[in-house]
């Protein structure tokens, strides 16, 4: 039940209040998702996905902050945080 | 996939339980509230890799798992007249209400539809104008303002064919009356994130202050459970209570605000009966008067019926961590996934469905 998906917005279909709506790639799969809540997206945001409507953009700064912590402490036992990829630049 | 992947690293997690085991002098015993966190603790093989060192309580975060029994009753009642499609998330159609589940109804001829959101009920509506749609609407805070945009929607679309069995319910009430009861074990709280996600986490200052537990709002991913964890477990070392975001790139302190605007717009607080709890004051969300004729309460005549026989469900004391799901009588006997006793073993964030399919045989 609160299961939320991170998903790219790709398309906006309507950008009007309560029913603003884009389309969102799943790991390829786009599907049309009700924006009411996000509205301030851009294209290329993550956003979280739950029932079938938006609830919140991921920050792509906070996304990278717990790699930065770790590698802190354990840089030397083989994790590298470079393999977490830059944030994209909204299209 | 970005921001999934990342956050089940393998070598990230070994780093994080090795630090939650160097901080820890004793076991702690935490809670996380949420269903969704409990199946990815045991998927993920967390809970068992803590044992000894963090005792996880399963909490009651599973909005199908304290459904009310008369709630289901009664949609199924609606489900069986001629006039109805009962629309319902595909969790509520096997949790047996005193009179069967949604799915003993659909087989006897009940017209039950799984839908994915509670806009594709609306939909259903549209597409069927000779019936009417009923939406069984359950769930948390996380998921009222789908449903709260659903009625905005049959309201523009002048729908009158669509209406809700308004089951949802608040997670704060409940964590107070877990924590309020003479027996709590609880010595901190891994907040639902997605809940936090729309109310932000604001309000559990006062419930720091009040009841001087540590609470820390987490996210669902194998990394986000253990640095939750992890910071609960420094505080208790620390002797600190404190609020905590450790799912910070999804969470804001005050949550989302247009989310927080539709719930308000169409939805009131309320006591609400949670199942195995019994009523839990403002443990629910009703819809305000202006907005009542979308409730199936108010638009169907249905006589309501009683409530049949004992819950012989242990889900109570197994949502208050006072029973591990092997532990109860029923597990893996008189309950299991194709016969449950009740709704923690058939949801798929029931704390007993998570230990029959991660195959947790015995409790320690």
């Amino acid at each position: 039940m609160c299961l939320g998906i991170p998903g790219k917005v790709v398309h906006w279909l309507e950008r009007e209040g309560a029913f603003s709506q884009a389309e969102v790639e799943f790991d390829g799969v786009r599907r049309v998702v009700h924006m009411a809540c996000v509205t301030e997206a851009e294209l290329g945001d993550y956003v979280v996905v739950h029932a079938g409507i938006a609830i919140s953009r991921i920050d792509p700064i906070e996304a990278k902050r717990i790699f930065e912590t770790i590698a802190g402490w354990g840089d030397d036992e083989g994790w590298r945080p470079e393999r977490l990829e830059e944030p994209e630049a909204p299209q | 996939m970005k921001y999934l992947d990342e956050y089940r690293d393998p070598e990230a997690a070994r780093l994080l339980l090795d630090e939650i085991r160097r901080v820890s002098t004793r076991c702690w015993t935490l809670m996380e509230v949420c269903g969704g966190q409990t199946h990815s603790l045991l998927r993920h093989g967390i809970a068992a890799e803590l044992e000894g060192t963090v005792e996880l309580i399963h909490g009651p975060g599973c909005p199908v798992c304290v459904t009310d029994q008369e709630a289901i009753d009664f949609a199924c009642q609606l489900a069986q007249r001629d006039d109805v499609i009962l629309a319902s998330f595909g969790d509520m159609l096997r949790v047996p209400g005193s009179r069967g589940s949604l799915l003993d109804a659909r087989t006897a001829g009940a017209r039950i539809q799984i839908v994915y959101s509670p806009l594709d009920a609306v939909q259903l509506a549209r597409k069927h104008p000779e019936k009417q749609v009923v939406f069984f609407a359950v769930g948390f805070e996380t998921t009222a303002p789908a449903t709260a945009l659903a009625v905005k929607q049959a309201a523009r679309d002048q729908l009158d064919n669509f209406s809700l069995i308004v089951s949802h319910v608040r997670v704060q009430p409940a964590m107070e009356s877990l924590v309020q009861a003479p027996d709590n074990r609880v010595q901190a709280f891994l907040a639902a994130g997605h809940v936090c996600t729309v109310m932000g986490y604001e309000s559990y200052e006062s419930f720091v202050e009040q009841y001087r537990l540590p609470v820390v709002v987490t996210g669902f991913e194998p990394l986000d459970l253990l640095e939750g964890i992890l910071a609960c477990v420094k505080q208790l070392e620390a002797n600190e209570v404190r609020l905590e975001n450790r799912y910070a790139r999804t969470v804001q302190a005050a949550g989302n605000q247009s989310a927080q605007d539709l719930v308000r717009e169409i939805y009131q607080i309320c006591d609400r009966a949670w199942r195995g709890f019994g009523v839990i004051p403002e443990g629910g969300l009703e819809l305000c008067l202006e907005w009542r004729q979308y409730d199936a309460r108010t638009r169907f005549s249905e006589p309501a019926l009683p409530v049949l026989g004992i819950d012989e469900c242990r889900s109570f004391d197994v949502m208050t961590g006072h029973l591990k799901p092997p532990d109860c009588p029923h597990f893996r006997k008189s309950c299991n996934p194709e016969s449950p006793l009740g709704a923690p073993m058939v949801s798929s964030e029931g704390a007993c469905a998570a230990y029959y399919r991660y195959g947790m045989t015995a409790s320690h």
